[in-house]
């Protein structure tokens, strides 16, 4: 702990939260356990701090830990907490409790639970003051509405008479964050804020903590998951593994020039948005988070770290001062390669064998389909439908992959479910080589069965809970026709190629961590050598240096097996990893279509500009315009009329957007925009919407747009 | 809202219409010759048709439901065969009796349950916990004749503080002393389970919302303890309890048979157990009926008063 | 991918961990809870004196002996006698037997019946289940023990009767588990994999749904068990149980009733033994459902 206990220079008298050697420790059946140990750090005024982490890696039980607000069976065990020089630890529970939102406030994930669902907004949020600032009931409410003001609530009057269920996320964040902001505390805690949100709302909510930066000048501790978000609002981050701190930097040194290999490979595992079409592998991470109860000697990295030396494991690296305002706890980071040294040697060119284009598998024809509302009870018929696909055609090549992008209500599961056969199209044809499909799995010939296979998003409801992996993956084998004897031999040799040893044949899911899960389900979907495997957002509930090794795994077992993929997901970066083709939905209709390379680069159609706009690139310098879209996704029963897109667009023109449907215009090679704007007139709006930015280093898949 | 309590209303008489079609199958169906049933084996044919002329067995079961239906909907619910009595004026007599033993039983343990749940709640896994937990599950597996009959051994016999047979008059007078402290020990027997159920199910619903985010929410608000259960806790947890204590009707129905045995009181209970042992059919159907209407209807108010305490129906 | 068939071929399947294992897991988590622990041991015991009733029991529970009628305990009669002169003792062992019969045979019933019912109508959904979920509440309308007295009144109190009431009254119970469980699984994506593969709808069913949905089933044939002893003493105390002179613990209670203060040990060792099992069953299903369930909150 060398470097900890300094404060920066240039930073004394401002420092309003420090943490000093803070060790957390949690009572067990096995005894105790310490997720957060030795571990210090300091926020000045006005600063934000990212911290960040995967799961386990102890990030909220430090920010909680520090404020003294742990479970029952949770306790710091070391440690001094010093919130403008006042040590919270010795604090009486009655003074934490006037310290805790009014000099600390906390904002957390899930906007929706967060508010108390049987009282007004308005009063939950007034009730701070009352409490902390001895307003009166007039005098709350009139603060209350200008903080809804100010975290720019559309007409606060009206919100605060509402009942949290009756807001959408973005609103109810923004509520949230105006609860939080009342007293202007000295510490703003935002644990995973947006983790729970669309990523257009997510941008949002992310401008709104930028813009409280400038107003309020609490010092903010943003817990998050996402390398993308705490280049967009962090000023410094630290890093943290298994309860401890890697490494600790000012943003731009730090991504520029990490100096721990955990750092860099977390970058790596990142899908890169680029504007060029490089497909490259992503870098993994061997191994697993240690568990707590067996933490290896030494370095805590050691087993799973390239650069590891013997004297690695001898005794535990200190944080050490790399340079100004750097820490890094690798003894050896002098020598750690550069992120454009790193990605060269690890990534590769993917394997592109493919099966010869052009060879039409699937197409889905105007698919439609309609749910009814629901009503409530035989008095009341509601004759409106909820439009989730509302007529859509997307085709796959064979050995293909067509990606498929859209906020949460843009229908592109549904459409999924449509095609493989769960849920029956209202209107529309599947079709498998030319050859139309029944409507529903009931319908269908076995051998069509077997031809298309799914992964699904939630990888703790892919596998049933009561069957080995050798069962899950042998029952398709057995199914479609393998002879008994030859099942086994088969199933090891899927559990080999999705990198899985033997001795996993006989565990029951509960005893996998989510990414095993999610291999085993690849496995179970190649089983039945299918022509095409739906994926419903597999990765997105994985950490990030998992998802970095399944995508390779999908893209590499494509390459061998030339199965196609519809894959489906939020994520354009991803998408843009992985498609040939990309399919951008809202509202259940696609708004642009085309080659890969074509959606991604602009022209854009103005909802695809929206939402590139609106990813965190994990690169602190890239410069993204901002295009927010206001407000939420409509209902899908009355869906805008004209284009759809209309109440939200950013390039609207104006009443023929709303009372013509927009052409489907066609650009050069395959590429489509469904918009009233010409190809021209985007290209010329769109110069500036994303510039990527120019390092001395060049990451690769970053690439400058002139 | 309105919708949703018509739509209530609505099934709640579907219910009721099949219930007393399930009501009249078990009681003139179900037993074969209803005339040999009442009458016994060895009455002799002639006394079995004229039975049978008497009470219109000799139509069809449809013409005999619906008429019945009619009757009962219309307030005629028939003489008693046993004592010649207008069976409406025996059930509604010991009707009050009941519901006066069970207002007293049930301003006793619905609060109490409640509280002693919240607290088990609030002090999950301490001894407090600990003692309200087993406590309960061991008196909800406790028979009312066994409570019953321990209470009467202690209070009546050896203490002497209440008398042990609650046989008022049926017409006795509610606030008397008399009467009063002839329902003390019933109302406490009848209310032990229901106590323990109530106290469990509210335990429940209270961990869990204290679970919830919005609840760590308020107290990083800094709330103090007491305002965050008061203001925060208390509203969402107590919502389920309202349905807990409808479907508790249940139990306490279920305990007013017994007890009223027990202790020789005469209520609807008593007045069943009568008509059975008489095999007096007019008197079963119509307590059974007016049992099973009085417990939907509660079901039903529990539903309505959910609906609108709840701000997520209320605005659906 | 040819090496790699090689070395797969050559690694043998690693042998699976046995069932005794898994039952020695929750055996363990049970162990952990001294209270549900207590409450196993008591019901087994009286499990086993309903099984061995009649050869542990010192008397025969008929064995009338006028002479010793009313007897306080002793050696003899650890329990006293009644007003008969019958060993206290060997009549409330060999009640277990009624006990566990009927409630146990009703309970059996209603699951068996409760599940078919849940299943098919969580699975198929749609106008069958609206149609079974309505019939459900009406039974449900109609509080149990009104209902029991009502159908045994007028049927008469026989074994099976008996038998069949308990079993009437539970399925609705049973069957609405069941269901919300089927509706909680039949969405999750693992069924729907299995759907997706075409597999039969028995097969889905029988493999992929009822196992999970096993764990609530057991704890809630456990406390419906509990619940059937208090109604089956319940009945035999309003005498419209078990009749005479068969054993039963309700009946046993009811006689005691005329001499409470005479013979307070009539009262007092069946209304213990009702009590211990009931409270021994509650916990023991309460221990069953963090066993089964661990996570999941009381009910
Ligand atoms: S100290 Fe050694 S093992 Fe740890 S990160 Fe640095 S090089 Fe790797
Ligand atoms: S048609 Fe109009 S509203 Fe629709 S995307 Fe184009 S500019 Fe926007």
């Amino acid at each position: 702990m060398a470097a900890s206990a300094e404060t920066a220079p240039g930073r004394e008298g401002r420092t309003v939260l420090e943490i000093e050697g803070l060790s957390v420790a949690y009572r067990t059946e096995e005894g105790d356990i310490f997720p957060v140990r030795d571990v210090s750090l300091t926020i000045a005024k006005g600063e934000s701090f990212g911290l960040v982490g995967e799961s386990g890696s102890g990030k909220s039980t430090l920010a909680m830990g520090a404020i003294r607000y742990l479970p029952a069976n949770g306790r710091v065990t070391s440690g001094r907490v010093l919130l403008r020089g006042e040590d919270l630890l010795s604090l009486s529970d009655k003074e934490m409790r006037n310290v805790w939102g009014s000099r600390i406030a906390v904002v957390y994930q899930s906007p929706g639970n967060a508010l108390n669902p049987s009282i007004r907004t308005g009063n939950q949020i007034a009730e701070v003051a009352r409490i902390h600032l001895g307003m009166s009931k007039q005098e709350a409410h009139q603060r209350m509405l200008e903080m809804l003001e100010k975290v720019k609530m559309p007409d606060p009057e009206s919100v605060a008479r509402r009942y949290p269920h009756q807001l959408s996320g973005g609103m109810l964040q923004r509520c949230v964050v105006a609860q939080a902001m009342m007293t202007n505390p000295e510490l703003l805690i935002l644990d995973e804020p947006t983790t729970a949100l669309d990523v257009t709302t997510q941008a949002v909510v992310l401008d709104l903590v930028a813009e409280l930066k400038q107003e309020f000048d609490s010092a903010i501790l943003y817990i998050t998951h996402d390398l993308g978000v705490v280049a967009r609002v962090c000023d410094r981050v630290g890093v943290m593994y298994a309860g401890e701190f890697m490494e600790q930097g000012g943003i731009h040194d730090l991504f520029k020039r990490p100096l721990h290999p955990y750092t860099l490979n977390l970058l790596g595992c990142v899908p890169h948005f680029s504007l060029g079409p490089r497909r490259k592998t992503l870098n993994t991470i061997p191994g697993f988070i240690p568990r707590l109860d067996e933490l290896p000697e030494g370095c805590i990295f050691a087993p799973r770290c390239s650069l590891a030396e013997p004297e690695c494991r001898v005794a535990q690296p200190p944080l050490v001062r790399a340079a100004e305002d750097h820490l890094t706890a690798c003894r050896r980071w002098p020598v750690v390669p550069t992120p454009a040294e790193h990605m060269a040697t690890i990534t590769a060119d993917l394997m592109q064998a493919r099966g010869a284009a052009e060879n039409r598998l699937l197409e889905a024809r105007d698919v439609k389909k309609y749910y009814p509302v629901p009503t409530q009870g035989p008095f009341r018929q509601d004759k409106r439908k909820v439009k989730s696909v509302d007529g859509m055609t997307v085709w796959i090549d064979e050995g293909r992959t067509l990606g498929l992008v859209g906020e949460s209500g843009s229908g592109k599961t549904t459409l999924a479910r449509t095609i493989i056969g769960l849920v029956e199209p209202t209107e529309g044809t599947i079709s498998l080589r030319g050859e139309i499909l029944g409507p529903t799995t009931r319908s269908r010939e076995r051998d069509v069965l077997r031809r298309i296979q799914m992964v699904f998003q939630n990888p703790d409801a892919s596998l049933n809970p009561r069957q080995t992996v050798g069962q899950s993956i042998g029952r398709p084998l057995t199914l479609f026709g393998t002879p008994r004897h030859e099942v086994p031999r088969r199933v090891l040799e899927l559990l080999e190629a999705v990198h899985l040893s033997p001795s996993y044949y006989h565990r029951l899911p509960s005893e996998l961590s989510g990414g095993e899960k999610q291999r085993v389900a690849i496995a179970r979907a190649f089983a039945a050598e299918p022509d095409l495997i739906l994926c419903d957002e597999p990765i997105a509930s994985l950490d990030v240096s998992v998802q970095g090794s399944l995508m390779n795994l999908l893209t590499t077992l494509q390459a061998e097996k030339g199965t196609s993929y519809l894959f489906i997901s939020h994520d354009l970066s991803a998408v843009q990893h992985l498609s040939d083709w990309v399919c951008v939905a809202y509202l259940g209709y696609a708004m642009e279509w085309g080659d890969a390379g074509d959606v991604l680069n602009p022209p854009y159609h103005p909802y695809t500009e929206a939402l590139l706009s609106a990813i965190p690139i994990p690169d602190p310098d890239v410069i993204q315009k901002n295009i927010r879209l206001e407000g939420s996704v409509p209902s899908a029963v009355d869906i805008p009329s004209g284009c759809r897109f209309h109440t939200r667009c950013p390039r609207f023109i104006g009443d023929i957007c709303i009372q013509e449907e927009p052409p489907w215009r066609e650009g050069e090679g395959d590429h489509w925009i469904y918009c009233h704007h010409t190809f021209e007139a985007l290209v010329e709006m769109q110069k500036e919407t994303l510039r990527l930015a120019d390092h001395d280093h060049g990451t690769p898949g970053v690439e400058v747009q002139v | 809202m309105l919708i949703f309590i018509v739509r209530r209303l609505g099934f709640m008489v579907i219910t009721l219409i099949l219930a007393s079609l399930l009501i009249f199958a078990a009681t003139q169906i179900l037993p074969g010759d209803v005339a040999t049933m009442v009458l016994g084996r060895f009455a002799t044919e002639q006394a079995l048709d004229n039975f049978r002329e008497e009470m219109g067995l000799n139509r069809s079961l449809i013409v005999q439901y619906g008429d019945w239906l009619l009757n009962f909907v219309q307030g005629d619910w028939g003489e008693s065969l046993s004592t010649r009595a207008d069976v409406r004026d025996l059930v509604m007599e010991r009707l009050r009796n009941s519901a006066m033993l069970a207002s007293v039983a049930f301003v006793m343990y619905v609060p109490l349950g409640i509280v002693l749940g919240v607290v088990a709640a609030i002090r999950r896994n301490s001894w407090v916990d600990h003692v309200i937990s087993v406590g309960s599950l061991a008196f909800i597996g406790l028979p009312e004749f066994v409570t019953g009959l321990l209470l009467i051994a202690v209070f009546a016999l050896r203490l002497d503080w209440f008398p042990s047979s609650s046989a008022i008059a049926p017409d006795a007078a509610f606030f008397e002393r008399d009467t009063l402290e002839r329902l003390v020990l019933p109302a406490l027997t009848i209310s032990l389970v229901s106590l323990a159920y109530i106290a469990r199910m509210t335990r429940s619903s209270t961990a869990e919302v204290l679970s919830m985010d919005y609840v760590r929410t308020a107290y990083l608000k800094g709330l103090s303890r007491s305002r965050v259960i008061g203001r925060h806790v208390l509203r969402n947890a107590l919502l389920p309890t309202v349905t807990v204590v409808a479907i508790g009707i249940g139990w306490l129905i279920g305990g007013l048979i017994v007890t009223e045995s027990l202790f020789s009181f005469p209520g609807i209970g008593r007045l069943l157990l009568f008509g059975i042992q008489r095999r007096d059919l007019p008197l079963i159907q119509a307590t059974t009926m007016v049992i099973v209407v009085i417990f939907t209807m509660a079901n039903l108010l529990a539903d309505i008063l959910y609906g609108y305490l709840n701000p997520r129906i209320r605005f659906r | 991918m040819s090496a790699s068939v090689d070395a797969a071929a050559a690694t043998p399947v690693p042998t699976r961990r046995s069932r005794g294992q898994t039952l020695r897991l929750y055996g363990r988590r049970l162990l952990r809870q001294p209270i549900a622990t207590v409450g196993t041991v008591i019901f087994i015991i009286f499990l086993l004196m309903a099984v061995f009733g009649p050869w542990i029991a010192p008397y025969g529970f008929e064995e009338q002996s006028i002479p010793d009628r009313l007897q306080s305990p002793t050696l003899q009669h650890p329990f006293g006698t009644d007003n008969f002169g019958r060993d206290v003792f060997s009549r409330i062992i060999v009640g277990a037997r009624g006990i566990f019969l009927l409630g146990g045979t009703g309970t059996i019933l209603a699951v068996l019946m409760g599940t078919t019912v849940g299943l098919v109508s969580g699975y198929f959904g749609g106008l069958l289940d609206e149609i079974l979920m309505r019939l459900l509440d009406v039974l449900l309308s109609i509080p149990s023990l009104l209902l029991a007295l009502v159908l045994l009144g007028t049927v008469g109190p026989s074994l099976i009767n008996l038998i069949l009431v308990v079993a009437v009254l539970y399925i609705p119970m049973i069957a609405r588990v069941v269901r919300s469980m089927v509706l909680d699984l039949k969405t999750k994506e693992f069924v729907e994999a299995a759907r997706i593969r075409g597999e039969r709808d028995s097969y889905v069913l029988f493999r992929e749904i009822l196992p999970n949905a096993l764990p609530p089933l057991l704890v809630e044939a456990s406390m419906r068990f509990s619940y059937s002893i208090f109604l089956v003493a319940s009945l035999g105390f309003l005498g419209l149980g078990v009749q005479p002179p068969s054993p039963d613990w309700g009946l046993q209670i009811n006689e005691a009733r005329n001499y409470l203060e005479g013979a307070p040990w009539m009262l007092a060792f069946p209304a213990l033994a009702i009590s211990m099992l009931v409270v021994a069953t509650n916990l023991m299903s309460d221990g069953l459902r963090r066993v089964l369930q661990p996570g999941r909150e009381d009910s």
